[in-house]
């Protein structure tokens, strides 16, 4: 049996990373604003007050719970549209607006700028505070 | 109001509890690795991660003990989950084991050592921390290859 401290780094490593990873993940932070989003970049119509532009792949597990989430909440908002894009098939997208994992939801406004994101799944009442954010 | 592209076709969907059950057990196996230094343990584990990543995580001997010896004793809802993103995650792991076992065989000891400790801290933070590594890098891996 060699040193078991090689085992107690990587641990020690891997949790503090975890716990950063855990705090910063679905929190929804204001970025520098990348110019306007319009319909013809995302391939669907905004919302007249808001949008949640949610980028996914294939291979991420969260993205299907932000979207069941997204679609849950935005269910009863005629005014907020919920566009989830393939990151993978949008990859000159992804690059422009700095997309670097999934899911990331984008919250537009109805002008199609972004006034936030959340990197990871959002929790329920940060989406619904932020959509109450944007002005009708 | 949701407008979805064609991401909503689910392949197969795992009790997603098992993939990380899976990940517990691969962070013993590699941590015994490090341990040891006994390259014996890099082969099976990387034996297991090529089942996961051509076949399935649901098909792993790993998948089999959750199935018969853990599952029958949790309670409550199932959490379900896609099976390509756990999938991802052991092809990835495999390549790590293949670093690593070619490192063995060519007597790198610093090429082992630095695939096994990134396959643990990986592993580990998949049972700890529910880490989802196709998250985090496929994106990235699709961006630094397209530019």
């Amino acid at each position: 049996m060699k040193s078991l401290l090689p085992i107690v780094i990587v641990l020690v490593l891997a949790s503090g990373y975890g716990v950063w990873h855990k705090r910063t993940r679905g929190k929804i932070v204001v970025k520098p604003d990348k110019g306007l989003i319009t319909p013809a970049m995302i391939g669907a119509d905004l919302g007249s007050r808001a949008t949640l532009l949610q980028f996914s792949s294939a291979f991420c597990g969260p993205c299907r719970a932000t979207r069941l989430l997204i679609e849950d909440v935005t269910a009863d908002m005629a005014d907020v549209a919920h566009v989830e894009v393939d990151a993978e098939a949008n990859l000159e997208l992804v690059r422009k607006l700095d997309i670097r994992s999934t899911p990331t939801t984008l919250f537009l406004d109805s002008a199609g700028h972004e006034v936030g994101r959340a990197v990871g799944a959002p929790k329920r009442d940060q989406v619904i505070a932020a959509i109450n954010a944007i002005a009708q | 109001m949701t407008q979805v592209s064609d991401l909503k076709k689910v392949t197969t969907v795992l009790d997603a509890r098992g993939p990380r059950f899976g990940a517990a057990i691969t962070t013993v196996v590699f941590a015994a690795a490090l341990a040891t230094h006994n390259a014996w343990f890099i082969v099976a584990q990387a034996i297991v991660f090529a089942i996961g990543a051509f076949k399935g995580p649901q098909f792993t001997p790993y998948a089999y003990i959750y199935k018969f010896a853990v599952k029958p004793f949790l309670k409550g809802e199932v959490p379900t989950e896609d099976v390509r993103p756990p999938q991802f995650a052991q092809s990835v792991g495999l390549l790590f084991a293949l670093v690593a076992i070619t490192g063995a065989l060519f007597g790198i000891e610093a090429l082992v050592v630095g695939a096994v400790a990134m396959a643990l801290g990986a592993a580990f933070l998949n049972a700890a921390f529910n880490f989802c590594l196709g998250c985090e890098i496929y994106l990235l891996l699709l961006r630094a290859r397209a530019k």
